[in-house]
């Protein structure tokens, strides 16, 4: 306790950024095996550019979900209902589009002559309904003074209900073809560029530059320091003047607001909104980012952890499909990763803090 | 030094004088017409049992809670504190008894938190923070204090509680331009580590600001206090001068057991 704080401060300074690197090495190290295992089972098959490729590709969706989830979770809280608001995002902007791409009859005989209004339309309904789920979320938890958790459990039911009301159950189509040619798989990778063939299609590159902007907000923001100190101590936070509750508004609504771009992804992709997929991506997100790194507990968790985080489940269904071992194994591969990984990181943890 | 009649112009100016707080928490009277006066310079120990209304006559005069009646003159005004915030902008710092730190976060960005500096330009706008120049600031600040918080860059959560204290109170000391008010600082320390606040409370009081001092034990509320105000079932019962009075003294008046010399000792 008698050092200078000069002297301290650049003591410290190696020691701190150590302690963020072996924060995330594990879920490094994890990931890094499950690909040298792969490589050995099945070498260039699964190791290479065109598979990397597809792993990027696949983990966008589930990437989406997890940063929001992550700034979630820093402070303490917990979002179940983005799963249901992918799936409420895509279904009403696949409603939306359609309506507004021609009439019932065009539409229905696969004419889609004002897909220019509709499209875009369709885009920013999904958006929108994301951001409005996340803002009901966000008003719930802060007005009523209810737990996060019963909130968005409570959601997740009423925001999947809605999407099962307007599609009767069933897959919305017919959605002009334009949103997966000209926009969801358009591949902004010139041909032949610096001699590869790659697949740098819209979602991809958004979920990446998102996760990018996510990283410094988080780490370098007022933003991300209110993020952090409600976590931390939410008691300590209002005491200082800091609006805890419009802080968390805006962070449930952010969560919100990335599932519905994350829903408009599925639409991009593949063309049809679905009610029956997505609905563990819940849990599939919380998974990732809790293996990244971040503590449901609060204060503690990196964008880049959630990263590698997300990455692990795709990378392992990418190789066991490749493999030829049945995908269902992802499930019981995940489940046990993240077990493993929050054991050690807690260990880790009670032998460095003295609270 | 009577400092409960009316003001004193023969005296200094006192920094903040409370006169005649009542608060009831129903039909329960936590505070029953006190007044209490801090000067500049001093360490004002208020002392007094468990619900002798210590801590809500600091909430009163931090802004946390409302009071019911009384006036309060701060630097001469008299001032309605509608939050800890109205409070803080007066230059009123409180370090409570539970550690208001958040734990996760390092002692800059917990001694700047709810003031951090941003950067200039754009960068500022979009919130971008100025990790550098408040980690400067702090150390200037602590040095011109003669404050020691060890190892700034470290999440609190990796040190002691007795270094976490240091931290709180240094924040509250960095800010504070009027008063400090420390509720039971010392009762989750060590040996060392109350020592280590009682020294930084004397180097708070050597740079003008004073000090109110909330404690239970005696022995560090004489070591510490220039003055010591005693608090009974919601009203000040005595004001002791420690260089005269005796713990016994102190005790017998917290607990009402001989008012006589409770009231005598002060004067």
């Amino acid at each position: 306790m008698a050092s200078q704080p000069e002297q301290a401060k650049h003591e410290e300074k190696p020691k701190r950024s150590l302690t963020s690197v072996l924060a995330n090495s594990f879920t490094l190290v994890i990931l890094a095996i499950i690909v040298l295992v792969f490589t050995a089972l099945k070498g260039t098959t699964f190791l290479s550019l065109t598979n990397f490729n597809n792993i990027l590709v696949d983990t966008s969706q589930l990437l989406l979900l997890t940063i929001g989830v992550t700034f979630v979770i820093i402070t303490a809280g917990i979002d179940l209902s983005i799963s249901s608001i992918l799936i409420l995002s895509a279904v009403v902007a696949a409603k939306v589009m359609i309506r507004y791409s021609g009439t019932y009859e065009q539409t229905s005989n696969y004419e889609f002559p004002t897909q220019n209004i509709g499209i875009p339309l369709g885009l920013l309904a999904g958006v929108l309904v994301g951001i409005l789920c996340g803002i009901t979320n966000g008003l719930i938890i802060t007005k009523l003074q209810l737990p996060p958790f019963i909130v968005t459990l409570g959601t997740l039911g009423v925001y999947l209900g809605f999407a099962q009301l307007l599609t009767g159950g069933t897959t919305v189509a017919g959605v002009p073809p334009a949103i997966q040619n000209d926009i969801g798989l358009r591949n902004l990778w010139p041909a032949g560029f610096l001699g590869v063939n790659f697949r740098l299609i819209p979602p991809m590159v958004i979920a990446f530059v998102i996760a990018g902007i996510s990283a410094v907000v988080l780490s370098r923001t007022r933003f991300g320091r209110y993020t952090y100190a409600i976590g931390s101590n939410a008691a300590a936070a209002r005491r200082v003047g800091i609006n805890v509750d419009w802080h968390l508004l805006k962070i449930y609504t952010v969560s919100g607001l990335l599932a519905g771009i994350a829903g408009i992804f599925d639409l991009m992709r593949f063309g049809t909104a679905s009610v029956g997929t997505h609905q563990a991506d819940n849990l599939a997100a919380i998974s990732a980012a809790v293996i990244g790194g971040t503590s449901l507990f609060g204060g503690l968790g990196t964008i880049g952890g959630s990263v590698i985080g997300a990455f692990i489940p795709v990378v392992l269904r990418n190789g066991l499909v490749i493999t030829g071992v049945q995908s269902f194994w992802q499930n019981v591969a995940v489940g046990v990763v993240l077990i493993v990984a929050v054991w050690l990181d807690q260990r880790r943890r009670k032998a460095e803090e003295r609270i | 030094m009577d400092t409960r009649g009316a003001p004193e112009h023969h005296h200094v100016t006192p920094v903040l004088q409370a006169r005649g707080i009542v608060k009831h928490f129903g039909a329960v009277k936590a505070l029953n017409g006190v007044d209490f006066t801090v000067n500049p310079g001093e360490v004002v120990a208020l002392i007094g049992d468990n619900g002798a209304g210590k801590s809500t006559l600091v909430n009163v005069l931090t802004g946390v809670i409302p009071h019911d009646e009384g006036e309060m003159i701060f630097d001469g005004e008299v001032v309605h504190f509608s939050s800890p915030q109205d409070a803080r902008d007066h230059g009123i710092e409180t370090v409570y008894q539970d550690l208001a730190i958040a734990p996760h976060l390092d002692a800059v960005a917990n001694i700047f938190l709810g003031r951090e500096k941003r950067m200039g330009g754009i960068a500022g706008f979009f919130g971008f923070l100025d990790n550098k120049g408040m980690t400067e600031e702090t150390i200037e600040n602590l040095h011109r204090l003669n404050v020691r918080v060890p190892q700034l860059g470290r999440r609190l959560v990796t040190l002691s509680g007795g270094q976490r204290q240091g931290v709180a109170v240094a924040r509250a000391v960095m800010w504070a331009s009027k008063i400090v008010f420390m509720d039971e600082p010392t009762a989750a320390l060590g040996v060392a580590q109350t020592q280590s606040v009682l020294h930084l409370i004397k180097e708070v009081r050597n740079t003008g600001t004073p000090v109110v001092f909330i404690s239970h034990n005696m022995p560090n509320v004489f070591e510490v206090a220039d003055r010591i105000v005693v608090l009974r079932l919601g009203e000040v019962v005595a004001e002791l001068d420690p260089k005269t009075a005796t713990i016994d003294d102190a005790v017998s008046a917290m607990t009402g057991s001989s008012r006589k010399i409770a009231s005598a000792g002060g004067r």
